[in-house]
């Protein structure tokens, strides 16, 4: 086998953001009518590689082949001439259009919507992606909407199918429904890059895997003759993390507790909570890891309060339930909460830091709304203190949240809700996007307060971090969180195969033992 | 050559401040184009519209007259837009305002003494917020666009308006006119001395309570929370719905107050025709005020002059009165586009920069 035997090669490509390596060396190799599996962390460089390919990135350096010939891709449209076509996680699809006149707007040619609708027809039935050309998109399934994505690639007849993390969005049925086509897509010879963190799918379909950790591929493999352990490993990269002995006082009190919380997804790209069970507590910090969208977001809201749960007992803060309260009743029992977004959730990006202070505590400090009457004096001083004791560095005496720099906000947003000194704090990816003294700063002060006895949870993707913050570490999947263990029994490779849902399944067989 | 709009890294203080005036500046080159294009020496043209009103006490007393409604609506207006909530249906909520107040005179015509007045302003302030619920509601439980809603009730409180005054509360002594019985004594607003009645003060009050609720409580720092960033008012706990809610009330129930001042003094019966678009010119007196009180008290004065202006130049320039709504479009949209520059700067592009994108 010589290289032109490749449909697709990307040879040592370096793209530079900055002073970030995105992609640090990258060599990847397609050959025809191969499902070829592209693993990594988030951050890894997946995207940008790939997004290079589709000619939306250029690269700093390194060389593009298509069939043996060196090419420059300058925009996705010379991709699709190409025979590239791209499948991409969220959809642009127009709602209010019918499927024929969405795929319509994404052809080339005179528009002739019976033909095309025929034609749509004709393809999704060949390939088992059942679509009624005249259905408006609105009424949709998630499911659906993905195959109108899919069968536009195909109608401009690719040879090279790039689906990014294409079941993140679909139920199992629907993505053994999308492997059926995949298969038989490259029984015809077209190749699929298939980028997935979920090992189990890509151990079934794929014939070859290129693993990237930190913008650099650490691997090249057969997945089929690895197990999920070792690429999780492999992706994870497994010796790095040096663990740390639990230092946590054994035997606090339960301050914190999720008992069956469960929430529906607001949208239709939210993940369903399912019966989340978690204890913390004082004096321990426990971690939530997993990849991103797999309903961090929506447990923060549900631990929070910005979305009340139909069940009181769902969540206690200090033993008494508060399921349906609200954010600010929860504020009132003695918890405070740090959302992932600093700017437009955690902070109003166009408010003065002061006035952000009023934000979060208006309904907790009596003294800053008395009588309904704001305190100005009152935030100045606190908005003074915060930034004082937190180091935070800003180029006027009271500037708009939005002027501060990504880790001098976090440590004001952080700082803000430390200096009430809660007895239960939630935080959402603490030092995402911080610089490195920042966020030795912030995890500082977050195990600071778990000793001085309160109950701490972060949920962060960050391995790193959670293996120097945690005493106990669990798991989200799918919207399933995995049960808390001692940080100290817990590697990078339990978390890796967690991450990719292997309890999902264990409490399914609970369910069906029960 | 070309024109780009470039997005400014900070919202520029200087345009804040000078875009309304940029805008009236611009609406006076229009107007003067205006006038020229009918043949009427502009000069003379923006003197009899824009400076003749102010030289005559009789006409400053009419400006405050005119005034009053306008900046008793915008500045309810105002806190609505502040918050993100887009009620276009004043005009609405002040005809039912007028409906809602003028029940106790018409059903009790011989009624007299002050208990009806506060009735009156009582009932019609209570018209208006409820009228203004409908689209609140309508938001929150369906999530209805509240633009398009607000918008249609107009038509709806009009036309209501227009069959009560020619059906069932037409006055019988009136010759068949669509009008209600005049109201007279107690169901009229006392007046100070001259034309300016206790509608003026209301406004006054208005201006002074909102721009304190803006400025010093938790409910103005909620409101501009939720105009700025809603997910952030999550998180404070505030409630979008609850707010929505507020804004319709609290806009509703001002331009209801309107409504019945404006019959209870300058039209003094119900009629087809109680406001000359008063609603309507409030949205512009809110925006051109910078949605901020005190500013919508200043805007008032002028978009009130804008309806004097129109009359004069009518009377003096035999001109159609309608002039006045052709300025007020204008302006409206000169503000709106000069805003534009307080988060764009405009810069020209020369030569042959633009073909090496082009080439990509």
């Amino acid at each position: 086998m010589t290289a032109p035997d490749y449909l697709l090669e990307a040879i040592d490509i370096v793209k530079v953001f900055g002073t970030l390596r995105a992609n640090d060396g990258v060599t990847l190799r397609v050959a025809p009518g191969e499902i070829h599996a592209f693993l990594g962390e988030n951050g890894a460089g997946k995207s940008t590689l790939v997004k290079m390919i589709y000619g939306s990135l250029h690269p700093t350096s390194g060389t593009i082949k298509w069939m043996g010939r060196p090419v420059t891709i300058p925009n996705p449209n010379a991709a699709r001439k190409l025979g590239i076509g791209m499948v991409f996680q969220h959809f642009s699809l127009f709602d209010a259009l019918s499927v024929a006149e969405n795929i319509s707007l994404a052809m080339p040619g005179t528009f002739d919507l019976a033909a095309l609708s025929e034609k749509i027809a004709r393809v999704s039935k060949e390939y088992g992606l059942p679509l009624n050309p005249s259905a408006t998109v609105a009424d949709l399934s998630v499911g659906e909407r993905q195959r109108i994505e899919i069968v536009r690639c195909l109608l401009q007849e690719p040879k090279l199918l790039i689906l990014d993390e294409p079941t993140a969005v679909l139920t199992p049925q629907e993505a053994d429904q999308l492997f059926v086509t995949l298969k038989r897509l490259a029984s015809e010879g077209c190749s699929v890059l298939y980028i997935s963190h979920r090992l189990e799918e890509v151990k079934r379909l794929c014939h070859k895997a290129t693993i990237l950790r930190h913008g650099k591929v650490v691997a090249s493999c057969d997945p089929a003759k690895e197990t999920a352990a070792s690429l999780a490993r492999l992706m994870v990269g497994g010796d790095v993390h040096a663990v740390r002995a639990a230092k946590a006082p054994a035997g606090g009190a339960i301050r914190f507790s999720l008992k069956d919380a469960s929430l529906q997804p607001d949208g239709p790209f939210g993940v369903e909570l399912k019966n989340i069970n978690l204890d913390v507590r004082g004096g321990e910090v426990v971690a939530i890891a997993g990849v991103a969208g797999n309903g961090q977001s929506e447990l923060f809201d549900a631990i929070s309060g910005e979305r009340p749960l139909s069940q009181n007992t769902a969540v206690a803060i200090d033993g008494k339930p508060c399921g349906t309260s609200n954010i600010i009743e929860r504020r009132k029992m003695g918890a405070a909460f740090v959302p992932e977004e600093r700017l437009g959730h955690g902070a109003v990006p166009v408010f003065p830091l002061s006035e952000n202070v009023v934000l979060t505590r208006h309904s907790d400090d009596a003294s800053l709304a008395a009588r309904g009457v704001l305190d100005r004096h009152q935030a100045d001083s606190i908005s003074e203190r915060v930034i004082k004791t937190y180091d935070v560095r800003k180029g006027k005496p009271d500037p708009e949240a939005r002027s501060l720099s990504g880790g001098n906000l976090q440590k004001f947003v952080m700082g803000r809700e430390l200096d009430r000194k809660p007895k239960v704090l939630v935080v959402n990816q603490p030092t995402w996007g911080v610089d490195a003294g920042a966020a030795a700063t912030i995890r500082q002060a977050l195990i600071d307060l778990a000793r001085s006895g309160s109950a701490v949870v972060v949920i962060s993707q960050d391995l790193d971090e959670i293996f120097e913050l945690a005493d106990r570490i669990a798991v989200i999947s799918r919207g399933q969180l995995s049960q808390a263990q001692p940080a100290h029994e817990m590697t990078s490779e339990k978390i890796g195969l967690l991450m990719a849902g292997a309890h999902e399944k264990r409490e399914m067989a609970h369910a069906a033992h029960s | 050559m070309q024109l780009i709009l470039e997005k400014r890294s900070d919202r520029s203080a200087f345009f804040a401040v000078a875009s309304p005036f940029l805008a009236l500046l611009l609406t006076l080159l229009a107007g003067a184009i205006i006038f020229a294009s009918r043949g009427i020496n502009p000069l003379e043209g923006l003197y009899v519209y824009f400076v003749e009103p102010l030289t005559q006490l009789w006409s400053v007393e009419q400006l405050i007259v005119k005034a009053t409604p306008l900046v008793l609506i915008g500045v309810g207006l105002a806190v609505c837009y502040m918050a993100n909530v887009w009620n276009i249906g004043a005009e609405g909520q002040l005809t039912v305002g007028a409906i809602a107040g003028s029940i106790a005179p018409v059903l009790f015509p011989a009624w007299q003494d002050p208990s009806i007045l506060v009735v009156m302003l009582v009932m019609g302030t209570l018209g208006g917020a409820l009228y203004g619920l409908i689209p609140g509601l309508l938001k929150t439980r369906f999530n209805a666009n509240e633009i398009l809603t607000s918008l249609m009730l107009v038509y709806v409180a009009q036309l209501f308006l227009d069959w009560l005054v020619r059906g069932p509360w037409r006055d019988p002594q009136g010759f068949n006119f669509p009008v209600t019985k005049s109201f007279e004594g107690w169901q009229l607003l006392p007046t100070f001395g001259g034309t300016i009645h206790l509608g003026a003060l209301f406004a006054l009050l208005a201006c002074v309570a909102l721009a304190f609720i803006m400025a010093k409580t938790l409910k103005g720092f909620e409101i501009k929370v939720m105009g700025n960033a809603p997910r952030a008012g999550r998180f404070a706990g505030f409630s979008r719905d609850r707010m929505v809610i507020f804004c319709f009330l609290l806009s509703g129930g001002l331009a209801g107050l309107a409504g019945i001042c404006e019959v209870a003094s300058v039209v003094g019966k119900l009629q087809p025709q109680i406001s000359p678009g008063y609603g309507f010119a409030a949205i512009i007196v809110a925006f051109l005020g910078r949605l901020n009180p005190v500013g919508v008290l200043v805007a008032g004065l002028l978009l009130a002059l804008s309806y004097i202006g129109g009359e004069a130049a009518q009377v003096t320039l035999g001109i159609s009165d309608k002039i006045a709504k052709v300025f007020q479009g204008i302006l409206l949209f000169f503000i709106l586009s000069c805003d534009t520059l307080i988060l764009y700067r405009i810069r020209f592009e020369f030569g042959r920069a633009r073909s090496l994108m082009a080439a990509e």
